[in-house]
């Protein structure tokens, strides 16, 4: 493999995976705590028919109009739930399989009727993603790496990407505390004057343009995947939010470089020429990292719990 | 075009065609049937860790028809192979939710999405293999009736009347378990044993349905039917039939209009009528549909303005609101230049009598009181017996 290999084909993609990784699993923590992990793999089904939607009145697949249409598909999609919840007091998960299941079959009756389906969104590729397809042309080695010219050539999904990062990035950041109290105590976050369902409504929203942004490159498991699996490893590591919160992104990280490489360079080592999916493989290297910690964490895994319960039954007087 | 619709619709359509739709009835019905059970026990979300868990099964089984020298894509066997993963994805869920500390809604969020990784993981790799048939796995995804063959269809149908016949031998058992676990546990059901055969009923009909409806929208079929059937009624038989109905006729609908377009995802269009059965439903049930709810709920409104109005009058003032004002003034009770009427003034008094005497009756039977809601102007004589309401008309001793 040379360098020029390595810079326009597996670097732009570990980066995207990275990066899809590190905005997802950041704000999973907070779908994790909040009992709204579903809410992830909701979203991330009815924005394909925004998708469609944003495509068909824009008439391009340029980013913005289909990251406007699978929001707005998001926000229509959260506010069903809500509607169908409270007007026909249904069970949650009953309101949200039944909005997002229909808004799916809309997403792909609209790609099938009306031809989008030619123009690169197609449904499998919606739920795969196309990790390998994210090159960055126009790099040749090292040396020219770091050259205005070559950096202009970057893939746009890593673009869009670090920049949807680190604005989750900062606003956890900036709303901290606000975030950690409507959390864990939603009733003292209302006492102490926050608006708790504005709180919530912007979480939705945010949640909704990190699966856009991650879904063109990843597709919507490895969304899925990625909004549950890093934060609910570092939920059985640690009982402090801040430090759940650098876990989960440690997690993902790992994930994301682990998975792209095992996926990419793993059939080598049997001899096999061809690569497996990356996006696949990732969402096996969380789900791998999160059966480690849930069996093996050093205060809540079951082995030690298992060890604790014996040792507590010798301790026992006589 | 609708000419066609109709003798599709009619099992005119030809025999491959008619059998297929036969098949897709069956199994909505045993959506439905089997859907209510899951629904009852608030885990309906549960059949979506079950059906992206089937993914890594059908490459498995693939692989093996392979191995074995087939074309791999013998439905029975690719049935099998989704079934085990879809139980071994299940008893993830149950270990995750039981052993850690991780509630039940991260745990199927783990599963899914773990599962169906792997699951495109052996796809990528089958699809290196150049093997005959391997196209046809992607029908798993979205499902489509247009491949499927008569055979096929026989073997959905029959499998799905086996699993609607074994709920239907068991209703009386998820019935106790999903009203009340704790009655069903101390009349000596075996709650767990009876959860399990549940569960083992949504995973047989996950598997039977994938091909037809797909992977990603088989839960529609067992949440969207018994979701609509709960709006218009409360009791489990008619909950069990009414669901199966519903599902049987978004599998009928659902089946004819993707016979006649062939390139429309059969899973899609199926999910389409039974979200329009849901949408009726939900607007137009009779008591706990939406519109008989606002129309109550306006009804409500109008009374207590009547109410409110009244009461004023009877102390010589007009209504306080717009509301009340318009209500008095609708029924008569005050004239367009704002006097109160003859009518008016003995329905003011009336109103008056009214409200001392639920006055008396709250002070003197607070907790009996608390049935009624007097702001609606229910006539006490109609909701109290005559000799109560004479005590309450007599003075206080």
């Amino acid at each position: 493999m040379t360098a020029a290999d390595f810079l326009s084909i597996d670097l732009p993609a570990i980066l995207v995976a990275v990066l899809s990784a590190t905005s997802c699993g950041l704000l999973g923590n907070f779908l994790v705590l909040r009992r709204q992990a579903l809410i992830g793999d909701a979203i991330s089904h009815v924005a394909l028919p925004g998708i469609v939607a944003g495509f068909l009145i824009a008439g391009t697949i340029a980013t913005l109009p289909l990251m406007l249409g699978a929001m707005v598909a998001a926000v229509i999609a959260a506010g069903l739930i809500e509607i169908i919840r409270r007007a026909g007091r249904l069970e949650s998960g009953a309101a949200m399989g039944v909005v997002f299941t229909t808004m799916f079959a809309i997403g792909i009756v609209l790609l099938e009727q009306t031809g989008a389906s030619n123009a690169h969104i197609d449904a499998e590729h919606a739920l795969y993603g196309n990790l390998e397809s994210t090159l960055w042309l126009g790099v040749t080695g090292w040396d020219d790496a770091l050259t205005w010219e070559a950096l202009s050539q970057l893939p746009r999904q890593l673009i869009t990407l670090a920049g949807v990062t680190a604005a989750i990035a900062i606003m956890i950041v900036a709303f901290y505390k606000e975030l950690k109290v409507s959390t864990f105590d939603a009733g003292l976050a209302a006492s102490l004057g926050l608006p708790v369902r504005t709180i919530s409504t912007v979480l939705i929203v945010v949640v909704a343009l990190a699966a856009v942004a991650a879904f063109e490159a990843v597709g919507s498991i490895l969304v899925i995947a990625m909004f549950i699996c890093p934060a609910a490893t570092a939920r059985m590591l640690t009982d402090s939010l801040s430090r759940q919160l650098w876990l989960s992104v440690l997690v993902a990280v790992i994930a994301g470089v682990g998975g792209y490489v095992l996926a990419a360079f793993g059939p080598q080592f049997w001899g096999d020429t061809d690569s497996l999916s990356a996006a696949g493989m990732i969402a096996v290297v969380a789900g791998l990292l999160q059966t480690a910690a849930m069996i093996a964490a050093p205060r809540y895994g079951i082995l030690s719990r298992a060890i604790r319960r014996r040792t507590r039954q010798l301790d026992l007087p006589a | 075009m609708p000419g066609e619709l109709f003798s599709i619709l009619t099992f005119q359509g030809g025999y491959n065609t008619s059998v297929v739709l036969a098949g897709v009835i069956a199994l909505g019905i045993g959506g439905g049937v089997i859907g209510v059970f899951s629904f009852l026990r608030k885990r309906a979300l549960i059949s979506d860790a079950i059906s992206h868990a089937t993914l890594p099964g059908i490459a498995i089984a693939f692989l093996i028809g392979i191995a074995l020298g087939g074309t791999g894509r013998n439905l029975a066997l690719l049935m099998a192979g989704a079934a085990t993963t879809g139980a071994l994805g299940v008893l993830c869920v149950q270990w995750i939710r039981d052993y850690t500390r991780l509630p039940e809604d991260a745990a199927i969020g783990t599963v899914l999405s773990v599962f169906f990784g792997l699951g495109i993981v052996l796809l990528s790799h089958i699809q290196t293999l150049q093997a005959a048939g391997q196209a046809g796995l992607n029908s798993f995804l979205l499902g489509s009736t247009a491949a499927l063959t008569a055979g096929e269809a026989q073997l959905i149908g029959g499998a799905s009347l086996v699993a609607i016949l074994i709920a239907l031998l068991l209703l009386k058992e998820f019935g106790a378990v999903a009203f009340d676990e704790g009655f069903a546990a101390a009349q000596g059901w075996r709650v767990t044993r009876i959860d399990l055969a549940m569960i083992g009923l949504l995973l047989a009909i996950v598997a039977i349905g994938l091909k037809t409806v797909g992977l990603v929208l088989i839960i529609a079929l067992v949440i969207i039917p018994p979701a609509s059937a709960r709006f218009w009624t409360e009791r489990l038989g008619r909950l069990v039939a009414l669901s199966g109905t519903f599902g049987g006729l978004a599998g009928w609908l659902g089946g004819s209009l993707s016979a006649l377009l062939p390139d429309m995802p059969a899973g899609a269009v199926i999910v389409l009528a039974a979200a329009a059965i849901f949408t009726i439903s939900l607007l137009f049930a009779p008591r706990r549909g939406v519109i008989a709810w606002g129309i109550r709920r306006l009804r409500m409104r109008v009374r207590a303005a009547s109410v409110r109005g009244l009461l004023a009058m009877a102390d010589g003032y007009l209504p306080p609101d717009g509301l009340s004002y318009r209500v008095v003034r609708w029924r008569g009770y005050i004239d367009g230049d704002a006097r109160i009427t003859e009518s008016g003034r003995t329905a003011a008094s009336e109103m008056r009598r009214q409200d001392r005497l639920w006055q008396t009756y709250r002070t003197r039977h607070p907790e009996a009181a608390l049935s009624f809601n007097p702001l609606t102007g229910t006539r006490i004589e109609d909701v109290l017996p005559a000799d109560i309401v004479a005590t309450l008309e007599a003075p206080s001793r």
